[in-house]
């Protein structure tokens, strides 16, 4: 297992100019890692639908790649958005933050903690990139590969879960984010 | 009765760049002529929160998506579109089929879809616009497109099955 900064900073230093769209606990300690205006955190979030947000930004903008980080409860909402990713060639890279926890309200294990193969769902979904990594020096290899190259790409990472966080919130408000966002995106 | 050509040319004059959607019995009679639309890309998502969650990304990188889903779906879809209409402030432009509306309309069917999609959808706060693709014409629902689409808020048209 990993922990939480150590899964996020190989995708900080291997994001090139992909959107990354981060969620829930990865929204804290991503501004320190990186402050580009082609990052969204989404907060306030619906859960489940990162994956789908960063499928439409995909397909908005042909050729440009976004990384999704994904905490494992909001996956698992929402599981059927890895079989419509699957049908579309986009550089769509979504990086499963699995830590077994409701981590935000208060540590209570998701459903299938420990038990649910995530790297079979996506293959099963169709998605033929898939990475499952259990510790912070093979992540540190293998995130430049499986942050690169054609889409979509599915990357299973194993992370101690932490008690006791408080919500996150987005480091500046929702319009201004949006407006930074696609003024990067169209220039 | 409005048929699939004229709807999906409707909805390309309107501006719209995809079409995210799940189809009904009435909706899904429209996929011959929305798969072979040029200017409009036809988008599959397994549920209606994610055709919801797609459009906002689509809307985020420029792109102008309609998301096309029954009333059932709506009511599924409720905690994504308040996400993407009140948190993201996303204009995001939705046609529901609502099922049973013109048999519920003579009294004629228990369907409780009638009765709930107009009070969920306000309770939303998006604007709705309504139309009968029994009784209109095809001018009437090119007019309908295009003020779902250039209105500047999320907007709702409700299209009685």
């Amino acid at each position: 297992m990993m922990t939480l900064p150590e899964a996020l900073a190989p995708i900080a230093a291997n994001r090139w100019d992909h959107v990354v769209v981060t969620t829930m606990s990865a929204v804290g300690p991503w501004p320190a890692l990186s402050d580009s205006p082609l990052d969204f955190a989404y907060i306030p979030s619906s859960m489940g639908q990162a994956v789908p947000l960063g499928l439409g930004l995909a397909l908005a903008k042909p050729g440009r790649g976004v990384v999704v980080v994904s905490g494992d409860g909001s996956l698992l909402m929402n599981l059927g958005c890895l079989v419509t990713l699957a049908q579309h060639d986009v550089p769509v890279h979504v990086v499963l933050i699995d830590n077994g926890l409701y981590e935000v309200t208060g540590g209570q294990a998701v459903a299938g903690a420990g038990k649910t193969d995530y790297a079979g769902l996506a293959k099963a979904s169709g998605i033929s990139r898939v990475y499952s990594v259990d510790t912070a020096p093979e992540w540190n290899d293998t995130a430049g590969i499986a942050l690169s190259g054609i889409g979509p790409v599915f990357i299973w990472l194993k992370i101690q879960g932490e008690f006791g966080k408080e919500t996150p919130s987005a480091p500046r408000p929702m319009a201004e984010q949006i407006a930074r966002l696609q003024k990067a995106l169209t220039s | 009765m409005i048929h699939g050509p004229a709807i999906t040319e409707a909805i390309a004059t309107a501006g719209f760049t995809h079409v995210v959607w799940i189809p009904d019995s009435h909706l899904g009679t429209w996929n011959e002529a929305l798969d072979a639309a040029p200017g409009l890309t036809l988008i599959r998502p397994c549920r209606e929160g994610e055709a919801v969650g797609i459009a906002a990304g689509l809307m985020l990188g420029g792109a102008k998506p309609l998301v096309m889903i029954q009333c059932t779906g709506f009511f599924e879809a409720g905690d994504a579109v308040r996400n993407v209409v009140h948190d993201l402030g996303l204009p995001l432009k939705l046609l529901i089929g609502v099922r049973s509306a013109r048999a519920a309309k003579d009294g004629k069917s228990k369907d409780s879809c009638p009765t709930f999609i107009e009070p969920v959808v306000t309770a939303w706060k998006i604007p709705i616009l309504r139309f009968d693709p029994f009784t209109g014409t095809e001018n009437a629902v090119l007019v309908h497109l295009n003020t779902l689409g250039t209105l500047p808020s999320a907007a709702a048209l409700l299209w009685a099955e």
